[in-house]
């Protein structure tokens, strides 16, 4: 009789097993399975400092479950037991401090040397587990600008620049030189490496390296606005030979990344598509941590050497010219501005049409804007 | 266009017909039910004439045990409000896949998100614990109320004030869209130019006003108005652990209010405190919102270990092992939780010895907090345990407070933050220790302390629905967070391209309806057994209690103690019944007790107006709400009838009453 049922069955097996898989089968965990060499370190000291925790919360949890089974008042085998004044034991409170103090002395001893081995700040010393470098070795160098909401990322090495794209050659330690344009985001590409904070006027580091070809996405990992959530760009690591022919399709664009671009650029926009300029300002990236890509702008370098040779006197208290980067409203995207990414599309002949003026002008924002009258 | 004002803007600031949200269809119908139901209140106790008793009894009151109740109620509303954001973003994310925006855009998803952290930790946890402290305390101390009663009842309508605000966002303006830390540059004035910031900054300056005073409040009650013979170490562990988390307020809340300051500085006037230009660093205030921000958490839990401690040694009937270890345990969390803020930012690109540092001291704080779970279990060896309500929740927070502790010191670890940091596995640590430590501590205290507030029980049989729809609920709603954050998955997304993570959002999402089912088990609980609070009446003592808040009647008279006791032990109530405590049935003396006043009331109505008027750039409003703030708190301290004795006969009265509902019950 039970013909009749098993189409039925299988139809609803059929159906469900895609959504009882799903979870197990069809995701990705990549943090727990990257393919760079960091990412795979941090991995493993995950699991090891899991595996230390689970000495002691285990048991403990066991415990838990096992006192309050055996000593439930209804379990009249354990009357005997009872023992409302029993509140002390010195043997026990040494066990119970010392034991996770052991833990947390191993973990501890753990942590000092893995924050020191994996500081991303720290040149690599190994591509792999099996392949030592020399840490003198200069690694390449992708300088990394969270901008509104997309990624723009150079090359210095090669005199190129891309958006929304980072493709690496497997198995080349490299160098990220980090900085936003406005607010605070956090540069993470999970496949290759931790994360590190991209923070205007700031520049953070770190250093990593893609152990096989892959495909993968990288992101912003820290809030940053409207846009945040399409804050994506596509991660590649390619043989040496891809690396090159990439490079040199991003070479041949002959869209440039000068200072106007860049501005224009680094107007609010969402889900700008992938551009590559075959040639960039080699300034551009410390013009853009010393908040002065605009023309006419003080960059941060200069005042500060200023300060160190003792200040500008009283005076420069009132020169303030070129000194305001934040702008009033400059978090918003503008209509007009939607399609701002078509511009530096890779097949645009030339650089970019028509420049827009850099977002600012300081005269013409609107009354509602009350702080404006401070500034 | 800078330099002219209108008449408009002069009286109403910016806030114009476009400043309600009406383009927004879910906020409107929000509105409107809020209006019906607001009305229908309204019209009810107009109609029932309560208006008056609601005035003199609870509002103006100086009673600890009714501002106790108030700060209860203000946390059961707001975390009606708070969960309700909680279940949009869970839609929000199990709907936006393949290509759907989902139902919420950024504008509004943005707000939902910070609102939802804000209102959860200042507006739902702190008025739970200030509440829970408030009622509490005086009696475990055998005080009739707390150090300054005036103070007491004037923070709690500060706090109420701050929620106020927040609620008003939400139909009148925006609220911020920054996170619930508001960090700059993005909640710069050149970033966020709308009001949403300027909410978030008034919201949590008006009730920290009110979370500092009563933290100063509370120590000065436990240090100075303990019973005679209650030593530090005699000290209820819940008192103790409310002393730390009361230290830990007055010591760090004032650092938000100077944060906070600066950042409205940098708002207002144009200062470059947290500016990228002109030499402002936001890396400074992100260090400062957590040397604040860190200690807070602590602020949160202490209280509730405390709640445990008491729980699980009543209902073990059994001392609890290891009190003095469990003091210095307290103690030494609340020393460390300073030294331990940048644990939160590891990945701002500080070295490698500052991140060890500040792990490592993280990890520090779990040996003492282990030791307190030890303590717990080794008080239930050997014990008889009765599994009410209370102790199922204290050994349910002991599993799953495990876990969260332990995911937390993964966290900590720099490295492995670098790649869980932001994740959904953060958010999934983070309520897990709060739910599971926090939450479930609260249920546990409401749950145990309810019958000494008013005198009857709590249904069991909707406790206990409760307790397995959060229990499955929370682990399905946050079980699949962790996962995806090994998936590389991060906070505060609102659109998702894998469509194969969709499933683990769908699970979340059945989680979060469970949890609703739990909350909603809840309030039906509590609904049924005041219906039914005739047949669910107790004696003073119903669980077979070991502190002094039991050995009054439940719930208390307006003064607490007829006499104020002499302790002898730490556990001191256990301790008088094991030598046959007598209660005096006669010599009852007229009792000095303080008197009730609106000024609180005044005080914190004007205060909240006067950050509304500066939200909206509404300067004259302002400057009159703050003149008269100054006004009115003058002319409180010409107020010289602050006090009253309740004549003898009334206690005699309350005592003997007392006397004949204990004879009917032996």
């Amino acid at each position: 009789m039970s013909q009749p049922h098993s189409p039925l069955r299988i139809r609803l097996l059929r159906w469900s097993a895609p959504i009882l898989a799903a979870p197990l089968a069809g995701c990705n965990w990549v943090v727990m399975n990257p393919s760079g060499d960091i990412a795979l370190q941090q991995r493993d000291l995950i699991l090891i400092s899991t595996a230390l925790m689970l000495l002691i919360v285990l048991p403990v949890m066991a415990l838990v479950v096992v006192f309050a089974l055996r000593y439930r008042a209804t379990n009249r085998a354990t009357d005997a037991d009872y023992d409302p004044d029993w509140d002390h034991s010195t043997k026990l409170e040494l066990l119970i401090w010392s034991a996770p103090l052991l833990i947390i002395i191993a973990l501890g001893a753990l942590t000092w040397v893995s924050t020191h081995k994996l500081d991303p700040y720290r040149p690599l010393d190994r591509i792999d587990a099996k392949t030592a470098i020399d840490p003198k070795v200069k690694p390449m160098t992708v300088e990394v600008v969270a901008l509104d909401w997309k990624w723009l990322f150079i090359y210095p090495d090669l005199g190129v620049a891309t958006v929304n794209e980072l493709v690496l050659p497997a198995n080349v330690p490299v160098r990220f030189d980090i900085t936003a344009s406005t607010v605070m985001n956090s540069f993470y590409v999970p496949e290759l490496a931790g994360q590190i904070y991209a923070m205007p006027g700031m520049k953070t580091q770190l250093h990593a390296v893609a152990n096989k070809p892959v495909t993968g996405t990288g992101f912003s990992a820290n809030y940053s606005g409207a846009g945040f959530t399409h804050m994506r760009f596509g991660y590649k690591a390619m043989d040496k030979a891809g690396f090159d022919a990439w490079a040199a399709r991003v070479k041949a664009s002959r869209a440039a990344l000068d200072r106007n671009v860049y501005l224009a650029l680094a107007r609010p926009s969402e889900k700008a598509p992938v551009a590559y300029f075959g040639a960039t300002d080699p300034k551009l990236f410390d013009a853009v941590v010393n908040l002065c890509p605009k023309p006419g702008q003080r960059c941060m370098s200069e005042l500060m050497h200023v300060d160190m040779m003792g200040g500008a006197g009283k005076e420069s208290a009132h020169d303030t010219q070129g000194l305001q980067y934040d702008v009033p409203n400059s978090h918003v995207i503008e209509q007009s501005d939607q399609n701002k990414g078509q511009e530096t599309a890779p097949d645009a002949p030339g650089a970019p049409g028509p420049h827009h003026e850099p977002a600012i002008d300081h005269s013409n924002h609107s009354g509602a804007d009350a702080h404006a009258q401070h500034r | 266009m800078t330099g002219t004002l209108t008449t408009t803007q002069m009286i109403f600031g910016r806030l114009t017909w476009d400043s309600f949200p009406w383009h927004e269809p879910i906020v409107v119908a929000t509105f409107c039910a809020v209006v019906l139901g607001g009305a229908a209140v309204v019209g009810a106790l107009t109609y029932f004439r309560l208006w008056g008793y609601l005035w003199k009894e609870w509002f103006t009151s100086v009673d600890h045990k009714k501002i106790g109740i108030m700060y209860m109620v203000l946390g059961l509303i707001m975390f009606l409000r708070g969960f309700a954001d909680a279940i949009m973003m869970r839609l929000q994310q199990a709907w936006a896949f393949n290509g759907s925006e989902g139902y919420l855009n950024a504008h509004h998803y943005d707000q939902v998100f910070t609102a939802h952290g804000v209102i959860m930790i200042f507006f739902v946890a702190m008025p739970f614990i200030t509440g829970l402290m408030n009622y509490i305390v005086p009696l475990q101390i055998g005080a009739r109320d707390v150090s300054f009663p005036f103070l007491n009842n004037f923070s709690f309508w500060m706090t109420t004030g701050g929620a106020v605000l927040v609620m008003c966002s939400l139909f009148l303006g925006e609220f911020a869209q920054t996170g619930w830390l508001a960090y700059p540059p993005l909640s710069g004035i050149d970033y966020s130019p709308a009001t949403g910031v300027d909410y978030y900054i008034w919201a949590l300056q008006v009730a920290g006003v009110g979370t500092t005073l009563s933290g100063i409040n509370l120590i000065a009650t436990i240090v100075k108005m303990r019973a005679p013979g209650m030593s530090l170490m005699k000290m209820p562990v819940f008192t103790w652990t409310s002393l730390c988390a009361n230290v830990l307020i007055v010591a760090s809340f004032p650092i938000l209010t100077a944060t906070l300051v600066l950042l409205s500085l940098d708002r207002y006037v144009g200062t470059n405190f947290f500016t990228n230009d002109f030499g402002g660093n936001p890396m400074m205030y992100v260090n400062l919102i957590w040397i604040w921000g860190h200690p807070e958490v602590y602020i949160l839990i202490l209280p509730l270990f405390g709640v445990f401690s008491e729980v699980v040694s009543t209902f073990c009937s059994k001392r609890l092992f290891g009190y003095t270890s469990m003091v210095y345990a307290t103690c030494t969390i609340m020393v460390l939780s300073y030294l331990v803020w940048l644990h939160h930012f590891f990945t701002m690109g500080s070295g490698a010895s500052v991140n060890s540092f500040f792990g490592i001291t993280t990890m520090i704080i779990s040996i003492p907090t282990g030791a307190k779970l030890f303590n717990w279990l080794f008080t239930m060896y050997r014990g008889r345990i009765r599994f009410e309500l209370p102790m199922m929740w204290a050994v349910a927070f002991m599993l799953t407070f495990t876990v969260g502790g332990m995911t937390g010191v993964l966290l900590a670890v720099p490295p492995a933050d670098f790649v869980l940091h932001n994740s959904l596995f953060l958010i999934a640590h983070f309520h897990n220790v709060i739910i599971g430590g926090v939450l479930f501590g609260l249920f546990a205290a409401i749950n145990y302390w309810w019958p000494k507030a008013f005198g009857f029980r709590l249904n069991q049989f909707w406790g206990k629905v409760s307790f397995w729809c959060w229990n499955i609920g929370f682990w399905l709603a946050f079980g699949p967070l962790y996962v995806l954050g090994l998936m590389g998955v991060t906070r505060r997304m609102r659109v998702f391209d894998d469509p194969s993570l969709q499933i683990w959002f769908i699970i979340a999402a059945i989680g979060a309806a469970i949890i609703a089912a739990g909350i909603g088990a809840m309030l039906i609980q509590f609904a049924w057994s005041i219906w039914k609070r005739k047949e669910l009446a107790v004696e003073g003592d119903p669980w077979d209690g070991r502190t002094l808040e039991w050995a009054t009647s439940s719930p208390p008279p307006e003064y607490n103690f007829a006499f104020t006791p002499v302790v002898h032990d730490a556990d001191s109530w256990a301790d008088m019944k094991k030598h046959g405590y007598q209660r005096p049935l006669s010599g009852f003396k007229a009792i000095h007790m303080p008197s009730s006043t609106g000024t609180g009331v005044i005080l914190a109505a004007l205060s909240t107006l006067c950050g509304f008027a500066l939200i909206w750039y509404i300067w004259w409003l302002a400057g009159l709400g703050f003149i008269g703030i100054v006004a009115v708190a003058i002319a409180h301290t010409f107020n010289y009838k602050r006090d009253f004795y309740i004549p003898v006969e009334e206690v005699t009265r309350t005592e003997e009453e007392r006397t004949r509902i204990l004879a009917a019950g032996v």
